[in-house]
Formats: C-alpha cells, structure tokens, sequence
C-alpha cells in the first residue's frame, strides 16, 4: 500500500527532555517522521512540534494515540492538506560564475527567492513556501551545482479563525485523583 | 514553613503518598535519601542487588494494588533496574522508582557512577523525571505515584541529583495536581456500551477474552457478575489468571501458546470475543490473520492505543475495566429485559466437552522420574488454590498456569510481556511483604533461580518467609523443547548440571531451609514440611523429568489452529489425551 504523509501539529510542554521522549516513540515503535519542526508557541510555556509522517490510515491513527500517551503532549491535530498552510524555509548555497549569475537570480525571483549572500563564486538563495516548491526550486538549481543546502522542516497551520489551544491550567485536587 | 533538605522532603513525600515499605540499595548518590529513612515509619527493605529490588516491589504491587517503590543509586545501581522497569512497563504495573543522580554540576561530565538513567528508561517507563530543584519535589513525587497508578498503570522514574536532595528546601505535599496533557478516559462512552450490548445479545457463540486489565482495575467481582448474567465461557490470560475463578463452571482456563485446548478452540470457534483488558499479544493471537476468524470483537480497554492495534474491532470502549463492566452489565439486562436473550447451552455443551476431551495430560509413574507437573499439582492440592502463586518465566511458568489452581484474584504473579528469567523469587518477597497472611510458593527454574537467588538472604535476615520450588530439570528447559522440537535436537548452551550448585546447601548457607525430592512419593510430604516453614524462606530441589516438554503448545507463529496437543502422536498416545476417540469415528473440527 502505498504511504501518504501526514501533517500532525502537535503542542506539547515546552520543557527539557520533550523533544527526546517524542523521537523515541517514534523510532522505537517503527514510525517514520518526514519532517520534524519545534519552535514556541504564543505561550511560552507550550511548544509546537509539527511532524511530517509517512504513514497509511490506520498506522496515523496508531501514531496519534501513541503520541497521546506522552505526558508531555497536551493536543494533537492531523491537519488535512486542503485546508493548511505549509510553509517550509531552505536556504540553498548555489555555484556561481558571472556568465550564470543573472539567470539564477532569475530563476530565483520566480520562486520568490532572495538572494541572502553573494561571493564572487557562490549565492546563499533563500527560498520559502510549500515544501513541493522548496524541492522544485532545488531540482531547478541542481544543475548549477548546489555546494550546501538547508531546510528547516515544515511548519503549518490550519486555514481560518479556530486553532489548536493548549487546554486551560485545571489542577485537579489530589483527594479527587485517589477517590477515583 | 520548617527548612528540611530534599531528602527529607522526598521520604515525608513518599511518607505522604502512603508508601509503607521501599525495597532497595543504598550507594553514594542516593545516600543523603538513606538518613531520613531511619526516622521514618517507611519500611526498607534491603536488597542484594537493584533488580531484585524492582522485581520485589512489582511483586508487591501485584498482589496489593499499590504502586510499588524501589530505590537504587546513580549509574549501576539505576541501570540494574532497567530490567524490572521494562518489565513493569510490559505489565502494566504500577511501579515508582527512585534514584539517586551525580550532582546537577558535573551532571553530562561523565562522573563516577554517572548515567543518563532518564534517557535510558524513556521507551520504557510511562513517564520519568529528572528533579532539578529541592522545592519541586512533593509536586514530582505527587505526580509520579498518580501516574503510576492511575490509567494504565506503569513505570516511572524519579531521578534526583545528590546536591538536590543535600539542599536546603521546605516541604509542603500539594493539595492538587495538575497535569494538563495526562487525562486518561475512565468512563466508558454510553453509545458504544449499548452497541456492545446488543453484540453480546446477538452471538450465538460468545467468549470472555479477559486480560490483565481488570486485575489491574480491581474488578473481580463485577467480572463475575457480568459473566454470569451473559452466561458465556472466560479464558483468562497468563496476566489475568485468577481474576475468574478456574472452578467455575465457565471458566475454560488460560488461552494462548501454551493455553488449554478448550480456551483456545473456544476463541477460534467464537462469533464474539468480549475482550476486556487484554491487548491481543502474540503469545494469545499465534498467526494474527487466523485468529478467531469468525469473532466480532468488543475491545475494551483504558489504553485507547492498545485498540485497534493488532486486530480490527467491531465495538471499541475506552474506560476504566471496572466502570466499563458495570455498566456492560447493566446494558445487557437492560436489552435482555426488553428482548430476551440467546440460548447459549449448545456453545457451553461444546465448549465443555473440549474441556472434558482434551484435559491437560501428564502421567506420574509410580517409580519415577518426578514428573514437574506432578510437583505443581501438589502443591494446588497442598495449598487448596489459596496461596498467592509466583513464577519465573519459561516451562515452569505454564505448568504452574495450567495446574495450579487459580481461584484467587491477585493471587497469580508473573511476568508475562518482557518474560523476564529471575523474576520469581525477589517478586515473592515482595508479594509476601504485601500480603503476610497469605503463604507464598514461588514455582521457579533452576535456570531462573540462579538469576536472583541472592534475595533468599534478603528474605531470611528480614524474616520474610515464602516458599521456592525449583523444577530442576537441569536444562534452561523451554529453550531446550525448542531446541528439541524446531532445531532438530541439537542441544546448544542449554545443559545446567543439576548438582551445581547444590541447592540444598546453598539454601541452608542463606539461612533458608532446603530439601531436596528425587522421587515421586516424598513430593507431598515434603511440600508439606516446606509450607509449614514460616520464620524463613524454604527451597526444595524437586529434581524432575528433564525430557518433559510443555504442552498443549502451538508453535511460534503458527495459526491457533494447529495446536499441538502432547509429545506423541500415535493413536495410542492420543486416546489416552483424548478418550472421547473411542467413541466418535471422526476428529471433530480443528
């Protein structure tokens, strides 16, 4: 069966350790992560992670309740495709000489790249969007030689006013916890 | 508000958190924690070794349903109870360890006895911590023993740097918990109970497939009335041997690799299994695509990712196993009130006379040699079914499954997910020291044995008396039948000379008492002595048939189906598993 990849935006503790109790879930139970992205949220004691899986149906499902199972993790959203914005920022170190310079620049400006270093021999092009058009643009400079390149991993958001929300602070009375 | 150090904040807070006994070993990181502990009413139990004393308080926690403690020092002490926390993280078993670190400063430095313990227990513990300040310790002892306990139980760890526990603090034990991402569903949802319900109230050929689970929800009783309301047969698996009395006229016994012919047969012939707090583990399922073809499935379990993971479901309930059953019960009276119900009587009848057909079978000859089922089943007779029961893992574990009777809750302790050899005897320490009123026979190997045999120091110093019976069949004897059966008898590494050690007198150098039995009329008698024993430990070297394989048994990855019924298949050898040949021409199913 052939595997799609989803896009799971997750919040989660913004604490030491997180990062690492998630990754080994993920290698430890045979998952494979496509893209993986950590950053702040608006609150600062919340982090997102947006994860790229490569996955079919029922393994997602498998995976989000696995996920669910970290204490650490607080929400999870699958994000379909159709209704988020993906963005995803590389930044390409591409070959250069004067005779090839202006058609890269080009090239670039069609992708709505910048051009973030020159040297006499090298362009540093930075390129944001959709990670289809990350790699489109990087086949595209292929043959111009790409000496070194980086991408930071998708990061994405659903469409609209409603968002994932870290679940509101609900101490619960210890005598509640044994009663129950 | 009084300035304590944080040792004496994390013993008032295990004090607080209503531990009465901690089973470990003191060592330079986690000593500051050992000072406090002499003024305090917590019981410690010293260990010889870190793995003993994760082992003793699993074996606590089972019997009791308490979280068990376990404390151990940085580095090796910490790695020894990698093994045990696996193994409480596989069961399910609440379990709360606590141990000492390298101070926060040289902390990544590669100190003396320095390991990253949080890392290494990560895939296996539910949650753990790394405390790196005095004052959040109540909170994280809070934390720790309510996940512990709570939802699916399991492991956590506590690791706590020397200079943590050495700084000044105060203690005050938090009044509320909060843990926003930890909310497990304990009430199971309404629509899919009455959709059970009703599965239950259609199916002909019905079967309880009853799992660990409601051990660990405590639900015994409310199990036993949702059972006898539907009327339909129980197997219960290796975790949840008890919970169902094997005396009753429904129970088929255990299911699985090693499980009896009618619990088996009766899951392949199902049209519903009623699967609670089980999880479809490969040793129950054999060859998943041909397990109970024809079964719809109910899954109920607290873990929703145990749901769908192995086998697709039909009706799937989320909750706590013992609101779950209520409320099932109540569902289908409610039906049954309105539509009536299934007449069962021929799906009993014929599970029944699977049970009657194909018995477990062994024969004891009069001149010998011991046979080890004949040892387990002494000691059922010996104990009439009402002493908690421990194993080790391999041959010894299923006999000890099959034929003693579990009649008792909480009674059966094992380890069945990681399998782990050695469990045996630190987790019948740990049982007694839970249970004291009730004796302990802990039926072991001699290959098991010898991988804690140590704690019988522990147990006769603190005068915690329980019994070891080593079915010496001096061999690692469950890798030996496969050797037998699927290596074509090449026998590798897997020979253990019976008289090496000498049980007996290493017994008596733990200040145990030991007895050895070679023949099979000195069996009774000497169990006899053996319970009597209640000021130390006792072991007895039951020196036992070493060609005896464990059967029935279905081979690894095979289909349920092609269960293996005993070591001969000639027809003679047969009729004698089966008498009921004699009088039916044709096999029936299978």
């Amino acid at each position: 069966m052939a595997s799609t990849c989803h896009t799971l935006s997750v919040l989660v503790d913004n604490k030491p350790g997180v990062l690492a109790r998630i990754s080994t879930m993920f290698a430890r139970r045979g998952f494979n992560i496509d893209s993986l992205a950590v950053g702040e949220t608006e609150d600062p004691s919340v982090s997102r992670m947006t994860i790229a899986v490569l996955a079919e149906g029922s393994p997602v499902e498998q995976i989000v309740k696995q996920l669910h199972k970290v204490i650490n993790v607080l929400r999870i959203a699958e994000l379909p495709h159709d209704n988020t914005v993906e963005r995803e920022l590389a930044l390409i170190k591409v070959k250069v000489d004067a005779t090839r310079r202006s058609e890269i620049i080009e090239t670039a400006e069609i992708f709505r790249g910048k051009v973030v270093d020159m040297d006499p021999e090298a362009l540093v092009i930075e390129v944001t969007g959709a990670p289809e058009k990350i790699t489109a643009f990087e086949e595209l400079m292929r043959p111009y030689e790409i000496l070194e390149m980086a991408r930071t991993g998708r990061v994405a958001l659903s469409r609209g006013a409603v968002g994932l929300k870290a679940p509101a602070i609900r101490p619960v009375p210890i005598e509640d916890l044994t009663a129950s | 508000m009084t300035t304590v150090t944080g040792a004496h904040s994390l013993i008032k807070s295990l004090e607080a958190a209503g531990v009465g006994v901690v089973f470990g070993i003191p060592g330079g990181a986690i000593l500051p924690a050992y000072d406090p502990l002499l003024e305090s009413p917590i019981r410690h139990v010293l260990m010889r070794h870190e793995q003993g004393a994760g082992h003793a308080a699993e074996g606590y926690a089972q019997v009791t349903g308490k979280a068990g403690v376990c404390m151990a020092t940085s580095g090796p002490g910490a790695t020894n109870l990698v093994t045990p926390i696996a193994d409480a993280f596989m069961d399910s078993v609440p379990l709360v360890a606590i141990t000492g670190q390298v101070p926060r400063p040289v902390i990544g430095n590669d100190a003396f006895q320095e390991a990253d313990i949080t890392g290494i227990t990560m895939p296996i513990t539910k949650h753990n911590y790394k405390v790196m300040e005095p004052d959040s310790i109540p909170d994280v002892i809070a934390e720790a023993f309510h996940i512990a306990t709570s939802g699916r139980p399991g492991p956590v760890l506590v690791d706590i740097p020397k200079d943590v526990l050495q700084a000044p603090t105060s203690f005050s034990w938090p009044s509320s918990i909060n843990l926003p991402g930890y909310r497990p569903t304990v009430h199971p949802n309404r629509r899919q109970i009455r959709a059970a319900a009703e599965l239950i109230g259609g199916a002909r050929r019905p079967v309880f497939y009853v799992g660990g689970g409601v051990h660990k929800g405590r639900a015994a009783d409310e199990l036993r009335r949702l059972v006898e309301t539907v009327g339909a047969p129980v197997v219960t698996t290796l975790m949840a041997r008890g919970i169902f009395p094997d005396d009753h006229e429904l129970c088929l016994g255990m299911p699985g690799m090693h499980g009896n012919y009618a619990a088996v047969t009766a899951m392949q012939r199902a049209d519903l299994l009623i699967t609670l707090g089980a999880r479809f583990d490969d040793r129950v399922t054999g060859r998943l695509d041909a397990f109970a073809p024809d079964a719809k499935i109910i899954h109920a379990d607290i873990d929703p990712a145990e749901i769908g993971k192995n086998r697709a479901v039909d009706v799937p309930i989320v909750g706590d196993a013992r609101l779950t059953i209520i409320e099932l019960t109540k569902a289908v009276l409610h039906l049954r009130s309105n539509h009536g119900h299934a007449d069962l009587s021929e799906w009993l009848a014929e599970a029944n006379s699977w049970s009657r057909d194909y018995p477990l079978y062994y024969e004891q000859p009069a001149d010998g040699p011991v046979k080890p089922q004949h040892v387990v089943d002494s000691f059922g007779a010996a104990t009439a079914g009402e002493a908690v029961v421990v194993t080790g893992v391999g041959q010894h574990q299923m006999w000890a499954s099959q034929l003693m009777p579990c009649n008792n809750p909480y009674s059966f302790v094992t380890s069945g997910g990681l399998g782990t050899m050695g469990f045996g005897v630190p987790a019948a320490l740990g049982a007694k020291v839970g249970r004291p009123e009730a004796p302990v026979v802990c039926i072991d190997g001699d290959g098991c044995f010898q991988m804690t045999a140590q704690e019988l120091a522990t147990a006769t110093l603190e005068k915690i008396p329980f019994t070891v019976a080593i079915l010496n069949n001096q061999h690692l004897g469950m890798v030996r039948q496969w050797q037998e059966l699927f290596y074509d008898r090449r026998y590798s590494a897997v020979h253990l000379p019976p008289e090496v050690p000498d049980y007996v007198r290493l017994a008596e150098a733990y200040g145990a008492v030991g007895y050895r039995v070679t023949e099979p009329d000195e069996v009774e008698t000497v169990i006899d002595k053996a319970l009597s024993v209640d000021d130390r430990p006792c072991v007895i070297d039951f020196r036992v048939d070493p060609a005896e394989n464990c059967f029935p048994m279905i081979p690894a990855g095979a289909s349920n189906d092609d269960i293996i019924l005993g070591p001969d298949p000639s027809p003679e050898a047969v009729l004698k598993v089966r008498p009921s040949l004699l009088e039916e021409p044709a096999e029936k199913g299978a």
